[in-house]
């Protein structure tokens, strides 16, 4: 039997492809904008075409965003808020993982009673929508002295990741064999030493898929750092805002784009350098459950 | 070195039992295989001698000591799993030393033990490697020698050859039983392989849903089964049975069936037979023998070689009889043959199914 030769470009190929050309052009363009617009001098951005390649390139607009652009009434840029967010997210990456670990591992492994309750009511506070819970927390993080303070934003950051961290390790945990758990507890291990000398150096790649998440989420909240972290953690994002929204005469929409980029820099570097783990972590976390 | 005794054991999850009242007692440097196909809790039971199974009711000593609310790690046991649960990220070396670590033995005295398992299990070359450098025979050593080092007083093992390729199985089997011979530690020993059972054993277990069967040593359990269950689960290919009925005639017994009259003048009886009885007798196929003068004739169905023996397979008027036969004797399909039942090595089972 001979084969028919297959068409390469049929009308529902053709379509295909006009589809996820259409689909990338939505996601790059606005990127490609953003870039131009930030190289260009404002004069030329003032012709109104957005989508010319720039005549003049200027790195200006990037220096005056970084160190001082006007974020309502101090003029430092954003650098202020790059070092914020730096401190706010590297201890909420660090102790979501290693509480989230933990939770996993004791559900996972003790199985203590009532644990498929705990973890459904967990489960249950990731449905809710953070806003409904804010005012609480509030009242909460200010008798406990806690509010408007860098352990105040990184407690609540943690509070809130512990849904999802917990079920990431979870479900990690659920798919090593028993037995290696048992034989560590005939050796003699205890609960934190089989956790730390043998569950946690074999959780490796669970790790790196929560901490893209946890660094991607801390990164791009507004809402959680606006409100907990206080006047001299404000988040990069928030001091974005405010870049975005002080205007003393002109709008520097060059300016504006340079701080917008520099701001998404740390979360898009994750998303380029580890995609193939972010979506291994996604599917990890909805398959198994 | 210790002995384990079991006593009134009840072991059940979510509501059904898996053991009910069970009582065992293993002696020091035994070697007991637990024997049962497989959910007939022979697993379970290791488990809860190890302490990873809560158990309901009953108790477990080790050593003379109560250990039924003990942890695992304070039961002086070594224990061997079917998957070798090795700890990946560890050397075969930290593998080896974690529980002496954990217990902050002293260096040199770790050294020395690990340096001996190591020794035993041939395993010198490999302590640097990690467990997936490793091919399966070599970790099911690594395994062992994490219950060596130990120097546990019962040694537990949960099926540990059965995820090992044939050849590879009979050689850590012998192996095993070597290191029994050499190191005279109790050991209890689970598995559903028939084989394993036969050769490793000084006594066997044989379970069904829970129950024991039957305790013996191999022989003991091969050749005097306790009842139709133990006689069926040993022995491959599986022993024959007949239904039929016991007649008295003149003070001989025959055992009578559609096509044969045997005489069992021979067996010894356990319990007094009666005239007329419903029995079932059993009879392993080395014990059917092919010869021209037989008494009684069938067909030849089928012809399984197996290199020094072979298994003829003959229907005797709807009962299918595999005989073992030895030599060169050509037998082929659809040929009538004549065949002897050795009764004195025949079992007789009542019809509770237990030998008479």
């Amino acid at each position: 039997m001979k084969l028919r030769p297959r068409k390469r470009f049929g009308i529902a190929r053709i379509g295909v492809y006009a589809f996820l050309i259409s689909a990338a052009a939505f996601f790059v363009l606005p990127l490609y904008i953003m870039l131009v617009t930030s190289v260009k001098p404002m004069e030329e951005i003032q012709l109104g075409n957005i989508f010319a390649l720039p005549v003049s390139i200027t790195f200006e607009p990037w220096r005056d965003a970084w160190s001082t652009a006007c974020t309502g009434v101090a003029c430092e840029g954003i650098r202020g808020g790059f070092m914020n967010s730096l401190a706010i997210a590297i201890p909420s990456v660090i102790l979501p993982i290693l509480f989230g670990a933990l939770n996993g591992y004791a559900l996972s492994f003790w199985r203590p009673r009532g644990a498929n309750v705990l973890f459904g009511i967990l489960m249950l506070g990731a449905f809710i929508p953070v806003q409904v819970m804010m005012f609480p927390l509030v009242r909460i993080l200010a008798t406990l002295g806690l509010f408007s303070s860098l352990p105040g934003i990184v407690l609540v950051h943690l509070v809130f990741s512990m849904p999802v961290m917990t079920l990431l390790f979870r479900n990690y945990y659920a798919s090593l064999p028993q037995e290696l758990f048992k034989a560590a507890r005939i050796d003699g291990g205890g609960f934190l030493r089989i956790f730390f000398q043998l569950m946690l150096p074999m959780s490796t790649p669970i790790v790196i898929v929560a901490a893209i998440m946890q660094v991607t989420g801390v990164w791009n909240d507004y809402i959680l750092g606006l409100v907990f972290a206080g006047r001299d953690n404000l988040p990069m994002t928030v001091q974005l805002n405010n870049v975005i929204n002080t205007t003393t005469g002109v709008r520097l929409y060059n300016v504006n784009m340079a701080a917008t980029i520099l701001t998404s820099l740390v979360p898009l570097t994750i998303y380029f350098v580890s995609g193939r783990w972010f979506v291994r972590g996604i599917a990890a976390g909805a398959v198994k459950g | 070195m210790s002995n384990v005794c079991i006593r009134n054991l009840r072991v059940g999850f979510d509501g059904h039992d898996i053991l009910n009242r069970l009582d065992l007692d293993v002696a020091e440097g035994e070697f007991l295989v637990l024997l049962g196909p497989s959910g007939c809790g022979k697993s379970t039971l290791l488990h809860s001698i190890a302490g990873l199974n809560e158990v309901m009711e009953g108790s477990i000593e080790i050593g003379d000591k109560d250990m039924t609310w003990v942890d695992p790690s304070e039961r002086n046991i070594g224990m061997v799993f079917q998957s070798y649960a090795l700890y990946p990220t560890m050397t075969v070396e930290r593998n080896l030393s974690f529980a002496l670590r954990i217990k902050g033995m002293d260096r040199d005295e770790i050294e020395r033990r690990v340096k001996r398992a190591a020794e035993i299990l041939h395993l010198e070359s490999l302590l640097q490697r990690k467990p997936a450098q490793l091919s399966g025979g070599q970790r099911q050593r690594v395994a062992i020698g994490r219950a060596l080092v130990k120097e546990a007083g019962v040694f537990l093992l949960d099926e540990p050859l059965s995820n090992l390729d044939a050849k590879l199985r009979t050689e850590l089997r012998r192996e095993l039983k070597l290191l029994h011979q050499r190191l005279r530690s109790t050991m209890i020993y689970v598995t559903h392989d028939q084989t394993e059972a036969m050769t490793l054993a000084s006594r066997i277990v044989v379970m069904r849903e829970g129950c024991i069967q039957q305790i013996g040593t191999p022989q003991a359990v091969y050749v005097q089964p306790e009842n139709l269950f133990v006689a069926g689960f040993l022995g491959s290919p599986c022993m024959n049975f007949l239904n039929g009925k016991l007649a008295n005639r003149q003070g001989t017994i025959h055992f009578l069936a559609p096509g044969f009259e045997i005489y069992m003048t021979s067996y010894s009886f356990r319990v007094t037979p009666t005239n007329g009885q419903t029995v079932m007798l059993g009879i392993r196929p080395e014990h059917v023998h092919i010869r021209e003068s037989g008494a009684q004739k069938g067909v030849v169905t089928m012809v399984e070689p197996m290199g020094n023996h072979h298994i003829v397979w003959i229907d005797c008027g709807g009962a299918l009889m595999s005989c073992l036969a030895r030599g060169e004797a050509d037998h082929r399909p659809d040929a009538e043959v004549r065949f002897d039942i050795d009764a004195e090595r025949a079992c007789l089972f009542g019809a509770d199914e237990r030998r008479l």
